[in-house]
């Protein structure tokens, strides 16, 4: 079955934020020629970000509203990835690469998600409320510079969601590292130049294990047809490679090698233990609304790719592995969890977490069952609206105290109201508390994974408990207690902060109560995904 | 076996030669004749030069659309020998006296106003850079072992003096020095080598060798195998000095550093593109079957893949993990070199059809981003005086475009999508891959990881140039030869990145070979 062009909304959604870039750096080279004063340039591309931002937003909207969730019901679709809003062309004859594009129900909550969080967090680097003495501050150096890579991660994150072509998947994921890199190394924290030296080795690590894996797939796959009818030896065209082709008995190399090596490129980016050292670093050193892009969209990408390649791709060996992931699942459940327990620094209490958090994911997509991998991908969704979240959380206190240390704090409730309610409840979201939204997903890894490996999922289970303890910890260290003397001036949160909190805050409490909006949507395409590995798994 | 044609008729396929032979003689007519430094010679000498070596272009373009519309060579459209038997004329041939030519066009427009090259003898400069694009040339199109060690002492001869030519620098003379030494010595035990095959096979011509070997007793003793292995390892010895491939580097990061910079960027693409060139003639001539032999090879008595794997593994690995700690750019693209000649060795490894079309096109792509590299090197170098990675400190903010390009050909030389460094390495991999088998996967692996350290110390100057406080606050004037070369340098890199459906289809049709 061949997907042939039925819109062009995804590309100009993925190339919407590039093309704000374009303009950007535009803007930045003509304006010394105009004589255009600096705040006006900075101003200017400002705006054009948050506009190529919204432009993404509208646009993902329309394609949410166009999308059927219901199309893998359809009988004659049974068995593939119901693909919707496709766009399909012949890129580069000589090495039979695709322009393949499109969405189905996993990949379309990802992209509303990079759209969201993209949106909130150019909103979080606006200078709006920051002292004007603070000539220092990320959002006032370097603009039109901050802004274009900001919009070039978007464009790229958005690329990654929606390719189906693995080429095009993995330039889209490489080009994602560029701007991390600058962005982390040039507008970053003190220790910024290690910290994005050591992610851009991981990450690129990772990366190129992932190229050899897929001109390993590449050379095993059956001849087929580009989408103009031509002829083609190999493909790289993801749906083809898991639809038309086994790889389970490959010449060139073993496909457990080979799905071992995308598994390590994917696990780095998640990132599992014991692969996951670049995260601390890169997340601490980052100014707020990248780390915020980082933990809430970028973590993603790793689990995305498993699903997305190892799982359709190479499916036998995805269950020969099973135990393997949940087990280091689990290690990221329970060791994360302890880890943040030692943690003195706000922001990397909240990353550690980040790495805990992502452990559910693995342990519920580990168990091949239709509860599980849907907790494990909402709890994707869910951990990209609560880690951002706490890291804009984090940013508050640190643009105010200009530290992070949580026994440096003190009694803050009493100053700062408001931004105690919203710590509040952002804590006891990620912690699993019922009646927002990450209880849900948690408690679906939880009844997905307990009838495949009861005794891993209780030792699981143990890391919720954990989690509480860190957090109440910190709220008490915090905002409980004697006021700390030093910030009885605390300023509570502004308007900037507001408009990138509330919306979600109100996911949180909405999507704790009623899921069905996210949890429909992609449902039937995770049935589509996981039944045939768990027919072929004997359960 | 094909029949060669004669000399006469030779010549008509012979043009970029006999063109860049009579610039040179013409150059070193008028250095005869303006003995005195004149204003005009500045642009007189390189218009000239860079004129023989355009026309030499524009007749390679044309000849190879010819044979491409019609088989023009043979019946069978992959090429034929000429100058009987010395020297073959094929796709291969032809794509690669492109490139050579290309790199040598790139220091010609370098050289323009550099202050690196003295104000005196620039004719012989530039009649001496012709002789070396002709020996580079036939070097590419070789396919017999006298023609190969002419033309790789006519490169080696004219990189010794340009090399050195800057005889007021102590260390450009040192260079030219270590580099005649090295280059000695690596020639002398090529000619023994060369010397014990024809002993053993009585034959100097390629396609001879391919045809005795095949019916040949002598690797039916130990003492006969020991002594061809023993010929062709020698022979591998002076073609892997040309390419700097470890263990014959040695020579590489002093030329690089002493030579004015206009001809390290020439040195580090054109006589490498040719060493590989006749690396792939050589074995592939020699060992691969051809039509109409038997299948007895000597792949079975001398493993080359092994040994030229091992040689690639360790020059990738010994190049990256000592550029890290270099700190004079120049250097640091020396040893980038050496493992950038390593990862091309790895498409010759792979060899057949789609290594050597990964070797073409990774060579391509090696010269946009290299001499582009180089070129903004050298605008600094103008500028600043110095080639200290510390001038480098500040750079994205105080001349943004320049910066801006060196960070796309550092991407590019580390292999990261979307520029055309990551299709170079795709290519490579894929070639390997695509022979199966665990030693191809390891040697793929160590590549890979290879990738991983090239980035660190590319990251380096990324680091100076963004992440740290400018140390100094000038501008680098980079509207000159330099910047323009860049910035010619920098559209095909990203050009190529997101659309390299045309160089595949060159390369593809450049990997053909007479066998």
């Amino acid at each position: 079955m061949e997907f042939q062009t039925t819109s062009w909304l995804l590309t100009c959604l993925i190339f919407a934020p590039m093309a704000a870039m374009v303009l950007i750096g535009l803007l930045a080279a003509l304006g010394p020629l105009l004589k255009l004063p600096r705040p006006a340039v900075d101003h200017g591309s400002r705006v054009l970000a948050l506009l190529g931002a919204a432009v993404t937003l509208v646009l993902t909207a329309i394609v949410w509203l166009g999308f059927d969730s219901s199309m893998p019901r359809l009988a004659e679709m049974q068995g593939y990835p119901h693909l919707q809003f496709v766009q399909h062309a012949v890129w580069i004859q000589a090495f039979n690469i695709e322009y393949f594009v499109g969405v189905d129900g996993l990949s379309i909550t990802m992209v509303m998600l990079t759209a969201l969080i993209s949106f909130i967090a150019v909103l979080a680097s606006l200078p709006w409320g920051i002292p004007k003495d603070d000539h220092k501050h990320f959002s006032r150096r370097g603009v039109p510079g901050y802004m274009a890579l900001i919009m070039l991660l978007e464009s790229a994150m958005l690329g990654v969601f929606c390719s189906m072509d693995f080429f095009l998947f993995y330039v889209f994921w490489e080009l994602m590292l560029l701007p991390m890199y600058f962005l982390i190394g040039i507008w970053g924290g003190p220790r910024r130049e290690y910290a994005a030296i050591k992610f851009f080795l991981y990450t690129l690590a990772g990366s190129v294990l992932m190229l050899l894996a897929m001109i390993g797939l590449y050379y095993a796959s059956d001849e087929t047809r580009l989408i103009d009818g031509s002829y083609a030896a190999h493909t790289f065209d993801m749906v083809k490679l898991a639809v038309e082709n086994d790889f389970s008995s490959m010449a060139l190399v073993s496909p457990k090698l080979v799905w071992l090596g995308l598994f390590i490129a994917f696990a780095i980016k998640i990132p599992m233990f014991p692969f996951h050292t670049w995260l601390p670093d890169a997340h601490v050193e980052a100014p707020t609304p990248i780390s915020v892009i980082l933990a809430g969209i970028l973590l993603k990408m790793g689990t995305y790719g498993i699903l997305r390649v190892n799982y359709t791709i190479l499916p036998d060996e995805t269950i020969w592995a099973r135990y393997g992931i949940a087990v280091f699942g689990v290690i990221n459940i329970v060791y994360a969890a302890f880890v943040c327990m030692a943690q003195r620094d706000l922001k990397k209490l909240i990353a550690y977490s980040s790495v805990s958090h992502m452990g559910f994911v693995l342990l519920g997509m580990a168990a091949l069952t239709d509860p599980g991998i849907n907790g494990a991908v909402y709890q994707m969704w869910n951990h990209g609206i609560i880690s951002p979240a706490l890291f804009l959380i984090a940013g508050v206190i640190y643009d105010r105290a200009h530290h992070r240390r949580i026994d440096g704090f003190g009694g803050l409730a009493r100053t700062v109201p408001e931004y105690t309610g919203l710590v509040g409840l952002a804590f006891m979201a990620s912690l699993g508390l019922p009646g927002l939204n990450g209880f849900i997903s948690e408690a679906l890894c939880f009844i997905g994974a307990f009838s495949v490996f009861t005794v891993l999922t209780i030792v699981a289970a143990s890391g919720v408990i954990i989690t509480a303890a860190y957090y109440l910890w910190t709220m008490q260290r915090m905002f409980l207690g004697p006021l700390n003397e030093q910030y009885k001036d605390l300023t509570d949160v502004n308007w900037r902060e507001r408009l990138t909190l509330y919306p979600l805050m109100a996911l949180m409490i909405v999507l704790g109560f009623y899921p069905m909006p996210i949890l429909d949507l992609m449902k039937d395409s995770l049935h589509e995904l996981v039944a045939p590995l768990a027919r072929a798994a004997g359960m | 076996m094909r029949v060669p044609l004669s000399s006469i008729d030779s010549l008509a396929y012979a043009v970029p030669e006999l063109v860049v032979c009579g610039g040179a003689i013409g150059l070193f007519l008028l250095a005869a004749a303006a003995r005195r430094p004149r204003s005009w010679h500045g642009w007189l000498f390189p218009l000239v030069s860079g004129g023989a070596i355009l026309a030499s272009l524009g007749w390679l373009v044309w000849f190879g659309l010819e044979s491409a519309s019609r088989p023009l060579f043979s019946a069978d459209g992959q090429g034929l020998v000429i100058f009987s038997g010395l020297v073959a004329c094929d796709p291969l041939a032809v794509a690669f006296r492109a490139l050579c030519l290309l790199a040598a066009g790139a220091g010609v427009l370098l050289s323009v106003g550099s202050p690196s090259l003295p104000k005196t003898q620039r004719a012989e400069y530039h009649g001496l850079l012709l002789v070396l694009c002709a020996g580079m040339c036939l070097l590419a199109s070789a396919s017999h072992l006298l023609m190969i060690y002419v033309a790789l002492e006519t490169v080696s001869l004219c990189s010794y003096l340009l090399v050195g030519w800057d005889r007021s620098r102590s260390r450009s003379t040192e260079a030219g020095l270590k580099y005649v030494l090295y280059g000695g010595v690596a020639s002398g035990v090529m000619l023994f080598g060369m010397s014990l095959i024809y002993g053993l096979f009585g034959s100097l011509d390629l396609q001879g060798l391919h045809q005795a070997i095949a019916g040949s007793d002598a690797l039916a003793t130990a003492p006969g195998r020991w002594a061809a292995l023993l010929g062709f390892a020698f022979v591998l010895a002076g073609l892997g000095y040309k390419v700097a491939a470890v263990p014959f580097h040695m020579w590489c990061p002093d030329a690089y550093e002493g030579a004015p910079t206009p001809f390290t960027a020439l040195l580090s693409v054109g006589p490498k593109a040719a060493g590989f060139a006749v690396l792939m003639r050589f074995f592939w001539g020699i060992f691969l079957d051809g039509p109409g032999v038997g299948a007895a090879t000597l792949d079975a008595d001398i493993p080359w893949p092994l040994l030229l794997g091992v040689i690639s593994a360790l020059t990738m690995t010994l190049g990256n993990l000592v550029a890290i700690v270099q700190d004079n750019l120049k250097r640091l693209l020396a040893y980038s070199s050496i493992a950038h000649a390593g990862y091309v060795l790895m498409g010759v490894v792979a060899g057949g059809q789609d290594g050597f079309e990964s070797v073409a096109l990774y060579m391509t792509v090696y010269l946009f981003m290299n001499i582009g590299a180089f070129a903004v090197v050298s605008a600094v170098d103008r500028s600043a005086g110095s080639e200290d990675i510390r001038q480098y400190s500040g750079l994205g903010s105080r001349s943004p475009w320049l910066a801006l390009l060196l960070a796309i050909f550092l991407f590019s030389l580390t292999g990261l999508p979307p520029t055309a460094g990551f299709i170079g390495k795709l290519y490579l991999f894929a070639a390997l891959i695509a022979r199966g088998g665990t030693w191809y996967l390891v040697l793929a692996l160590v590549g890979i990881v290879n990738s991983v350290i090239s980035l660190f110390y590319y990251a380096r100057v990324l680091k100076a140039m963004y992440l740290e406080q400018p140390a100094l606050t000038e501008p680098v004037k980079a509207a000159n030869a330099a910047g323009v070369l860049a910035f010619l340098m920098a559209v095909p890199t990203l050009v190529f990145g997101l659309f390299w459906q045309p160089l595949g289809v060159l390369a593809s049709w450049s990997s053909r070979l007479l066998h």
